[in-house]
């Protein structure tokens, strides 16, 4: 039974990393068309480094996922405290709406985006795509740090208020150091969303201000070449980096202390 | 030093009375333990004390001060949860220290009082570690000494014993005692756990739906229950119920019960509780009541012989029999009990 379990463990790391490495791999040859045998050459990271279009729509993903990661995060944690910790009317109704955006295929919910910013006025361009994606990212930071939330005990904020402190500092001391796992969790994940985000930002972005998934999916249907692959090894290593590092720090999933 | 006094405080919750109309005192340095079954409103009226909850109505005294309408946080209280309610991001000394500091108190003087609260805990020298290195009942005495170093008006405790296991509770109680002596605090027990009720209190309340039914001392309450209710659940009893003939109790089986209790008027239903250790088995002698009944159960306890009876009018009765020799009655043999008027006391229904 142990063999076979991690007969299948291997199985599926292998499937989910060997695209991956070939993908890294065909970015440093030499061939446009993928042939092999394989020459080693940094040709497309030349060519992605002059390549400015790509360049800039990497840069404003980067950019849109961050102001998203921190907006989406602040909110979101803040609407985590009130659903946890407080009781007011309208309360399960607003839980209950919170969860089937996920659900929702993000192609309809782009539809309606852009037919309700259209609409509205508030147009596309950057400013459309950070509120798209800070309400797309909005669900998962609650749903996130809400499950970090129901491992904390009420009671422990009660001991800190029984011993002077006020609510807010109760929090502030107590609760908020205990949450900055979950929250820290949630912060990758709002990046995440908002990274790995096309169909929305398809809809919303315009011709002068797109972001890297879009721009990649244009520049496939004019022609492929390995600087996809330079790009996309680049913002691979970085958003595997900062995962690891929080991997390493936090252990999302492990309930026990560290020592 | 301080009092503390709970006058006509009344909570509910929806439609749902928790507590009706509390008016009571917990004496300068008394240890007071509220018990009751789950429901029975003991740990609201501990929370009302707390400030956790604000009453509909009445006032909470600590002191001369009437703090009904002060925050938790202003009470300055010490508080004990069942869950020991430690933070878990914080070493054992940071966890003392942060009432301390919450009152102004830090460095080197806050040290030197982290460090006497975890020698009175008999913990000296565990203030670097963290509290998931430490066992339940070490868990607890951190709690007690974070409690106890901001130096309460008085000592709140939530079932602070009742997650250890059966010896480290005995253990926890006489720790408990030691330290509520020493510092002379004034504690509120709540507990569902008569034996730790009795051994610890200067004086038990019973409470049952939002009423506090007798508060009195531990033998008072034992000895003396003043309800069906209080006899029960403090301890076994057995109930006779007759009506009231010439300052005795008249049975329905004909015989006549005497207690040392006031009885009312003549004519009128009475209830009678009488402990099952106060019974014993007749050998001929002459005590003041006696009543016949046939053996059902048999539990063998080592030191206790516990009984199971039956009278002839079907009525349960319970019987504990010290085992001073060694013989066990059977199931199914007939014995007479007695008992006397003294340890015959009337209750209320």
């Amino acid at each position: 039974m142990k063999s076979l379990g991690r007969f299948y463990l291997i199985a599926t790391l292998v499937f989910l990393y060997t695209p991956i490495l070939v993908m890294m791999a065909m970015g440093f040859n030499e061939s446009q068309l993928y042939e092999l045998p394989f020459t080693f050459s940094t040709r497309w990271y030349d060519a992605l480094w002059n390549n400015k279009i790509l360049l800039t729509a990497g840069m404003n993903s980067i950019i849109i996922a961050l102001i998203t990661s921190v907006v989406a995060t602040a909110l979101g944690t803040m609407a985590s405290v009130a659903l946890s910790r407080r009781t007011f009317r309208g309360k399960s109704l607003l839980q209950l709406m919170l969860l089937p955006p996920i659900a929702i295929p993000w192609l309809i919910t782009g539809t309606a985006m852009l037919i309700f910013f259209y609409w509205s006025g508030i147009g596309r361009g950057m400013h459309a795509l950070l509120i798209g994606h800070v309400a797309l990212a909005i669900p998962y930071v609650v749903l996130v740090v809400g499950t970090g939330f129901r491992t904390i005990r009420a009671d422990l904020e009660e001991a800190a208020m029984s011993l002077g402190s006020t609510p807010v500092h109760a929090f502030f001391s107590v609760t908020l150091p205990l949450l900055y796992p979950s929250i820290l969790g949630a912060a990758l994940f709002a990046f995440a969303v908002s990274l790995d985000q096309f169909v929305i930002s398809y809809f919303l972005a315009t011709p002068g201000y797109t972001t890297l998934p879009v721009q990649i999916y244009s520049s496939i249907r004019k022609g492929f070449t390995p600087e996809i692959n330079a790009i996309s090894t680049v913002l691979l290593l970085g958003s595997m980096t900062v995962i690891l590092i929080f991997a390493r720090f936090a252990k999302p999933g492990d309930t026990r202390d560290k020592r | 030093m301080t009092n503390v006094k709970v006058n006509s405080v009344a909570k509910t919750y929806g439609t749902t009375p928790v507590l009706a109309d509390i008016t009571t005192e917990f004496a300068d340095g008394s240890f007071t333990s509220l018990l009751g079954p789950s429901g029975s409103g003991k740990t609201t009226l501990l929370r009302i004390i707390a400030g956790f909850i604000k009453p509909d109505q009445g006032l909470v005294m600590i002191g001369n001060n009437d703090v009904t309408d002060v925050p938790v946080w202003g009470r300055n209280i010490g508080m004990m949860f069942q869950s020991y309610a430690l933070f878990p991001h914080m070493t054992i000394a940071q966890n003392v220290a942060f009432g301390l500091e919450r009152r102004g108190i830090r460095g080197a003087e806050a040290r030197r009082q982290v460090d006497r609260a975890l020698e009175m805990v008999r913990l000296p020298g565990f203030g670097d570690r963290t509290p998931k290195q430490l066992s339940g009942g070490q868990q607890q005495r951190v709690a007690l000494a974070r409690a106890i170093v901001i130096k309460p008006s008085v000592l709140l405790l939530d079932e602070p014993l009742s997650a250890l296991d059966r010896r480290l509770r005995q253990e926890m109680q006489v720790e408990l005692l030691r330290i509520q002596r020493e510092s002379g605090l004034t504690t509120i027990f709540v507990t569902h756990d008569q034996e730790e009720a009795l051994t610890l209190s200067d004086k038990v309340a019973i409470l049952d739906k939002g009423r506090i039914v007798q508060i009195g001392e531990p033998e008072t309450v034992y000895e003396k229950p003043l309800t069906r209710f209080s006899a029960e659940f403090l301890g076994d009893s057995n109930f006779l119920t007759g009506a009231v003939e010439d300052g005795a109790v008249r049975l329905a089986d004909g015989s006549l019960i005497k207690s040392t209790s006031i009885l009312p008027a003549t004519g009128s239903t009475v209830t009678l509780a009488i402990r099952p250790e106060k019974m014993a088995i007749a050998s001929g002698s002459t005590a003041e009541n006696s009543i016949k009944a046939r053996i059902t159960t048999v539990i063998y306890a080592g030191p206790v012989l516990s009984y199971h009876l039956e009278t002839a009018d079907g009525l349960p009765l319970k019987l504990f029999a010290q085992n001073r020799d060694g013989t066990v009655l059977k199931e199914g043999d007939e014995i007479s009990l007695t008992w006397s008027a003294q340890h015959t006391v009337a209750v209320a229904d």
